[in-house]
């Protein structure tokens, strides 16, 4: 396949698959993040990289047997550990015996929180969200080093893109983004009883963005979302996470303990998943948009 | 009464299965890029919407009715945009539909 418009739809293909594929194990959430990051914005940002190469690869020098052997030989060592994993969903397995009951039965009497997924994303496993918000943040930052110079110079229209003479998607997609925004905040604030939380919800306000720069230009979205505040925005999340933790220090407890937070301990976890899931749908919603800000600009 | 609400819920998602068994054929038989997106324009509004309203009516008059409404409303405005940005990109870059007289020759003799 030496086609790579043909890759990329393929890649997002292979997205929409495996977001069905978390579905069907009840992984609603990680499967709405993968269908909003994989099968959406990495594809936008795929194709906008695709604008400014060749539409073919070019073909190998020649025929190196290293990394497939290297390939074959982790694959296989790969299945042969899995081999040794119980079988899925067993009840015998270490996981289901202590984890899980522990998280399914004491999640409502400790944080109070119906959504077990974003009580253990937030609450339970806290510190490793604060290191998946660094990331993010880190990802952000260094995509920006690198295609930020070329940002600066761009100040004319760029109607790289635009589609603003079509009518009908302009039409639509003005009546449609209200709602997308909408259903942006409705995931996040709900991300405690249902489906959702703030990477979802970060995403899709991002995904609204770049669905606005593609058909209105690079210009009007830059006016609507300038560099300037996403700038600010992508720290603030990060440190709205750490000045969470550090509450709990100011009142008490340990870093990134909720429950000195209020007097209800219960209602302290609500607080602390609440100002924590903001942190990290602040710093994804403007990460994403300064990305895709970042590999449009880039005009040929 | 409620057998009433199944059979034509069941009459309706097998009509959505129809349309979406059609569509899926359309893909794969039709001769042309345009003809292709034509078959693939009928899965969603009419496929997916017909199989969601079936589902509607087993829901009954809870709030899963109402946000599958909005589904279907959202899947009739968005799905048929996709397609027509779809055509006019190719049509924007140059590829032409395969017609059935030669070029420049009316359509009717």
């Amino acid at each position: 396949m030496r086609n790579l418009f043909a890759v990329v739809a393929l890649g997002g293909v292979y997205s929409f698959c495996m977001a069905l594929a978390l579905l069907a194990l009840d992984a609603v959430d990680v499967s709405m993040t993968e269908a909003s990051v994989g099968a959406g914005v990495s594809t936008v940002l795929l194709l906008g990289t695709l604008y400014l190469t060749h539409s073919h690869e070019a073909p190998a020098l020649k025929f190196s047997a290293g990394p497939l052997v290297a390939a074959l030989a982790t694959g296989a060592l790969l299945l042969y550990g899995a081999w040794g994993l119980p079988p899925f969903g067993e009840a015998v397995a270490p996981i289901h015996q202590h984890v899980v009951p522990r998280y399914l039965n004491d999640v409502i009497a400790e944080t109070g929180v119906p959504n077990v997924v974003t009580a253990v994303l937030a609450s339970y496993r806290g510190y490793d969200t604060l290191g998946e918000t660094s990331v993010i943040f880190t990802a952000g930052i260094g995509v920006l080093i690198l295609l930020q110079g070329r940002l600066r110079e761009n100040d004319k229209e760029i109607l790289v893109g635009s589609m603003h003479q079509e009518t009908i998607p302009r039409v639509v997609i003005k009546l449609i983004l209200p709602f997308i925004l909408l259903f942006a905040l409705y995931v996040f604030y709900h991300g405690e009883s249902g489906p959702g939380g703030g990477f979802q919800a970060g995403v899709i306000l991002a995904a609204s963005v770049i669905l606005y720069g593609l058909i209105y230009g690079l210009s009007a979205a830059r006016r609507v979302a300038p560099m300037r505040l996403l700038e600010i925005l992508i720290p603030l999340g990060v440190f709205i996470y750490g000045a969470v933790g550090v509450a709990g220090l100011i009142f008490g407890g340990n870093y990134l303990d909720y429950f000195v937070l209020d007097k209800n301990a219960v209602h302290g976890q609500e607080r602390g998943i609440f100002w924590v899931e903001t942190g990290v749908f602040v710093t994804v919603a403007a990460t994403m948009t300064a990305i895709y800000y970042a590999f449009s600009g880039r005009g040929r | 009464m409620a057998w009433i609400m199944d059979g034509v819920s069941w009459a309706l998602i097998a009509a959505g299965g129809f349309f979406c068994v059609v569509g899926a054929f359309g893909i794969i038989r039709m001769p042309d890029l345009y003809t292709r997106m034509h078959a693939s324009g009928v899965i969603d509004p009419f496929g997916v919407s017909l199989i969601l309203i079936g589902l509607m009516f087993q829901a009954g008059f809870t709030l899963v009715t109402a946000k599958l409404a909005v589904l279907v409303i959202v899947l009739l405005f968005t799905s048929p945009v996709a397609c027509h940005a779809l055509g006019r990109a190719a049509l924007h870059r140059g590829l032409k539909p395969k017609l059935a007289e030669k070029d420049g020759e009316p359509s009717n003799k």
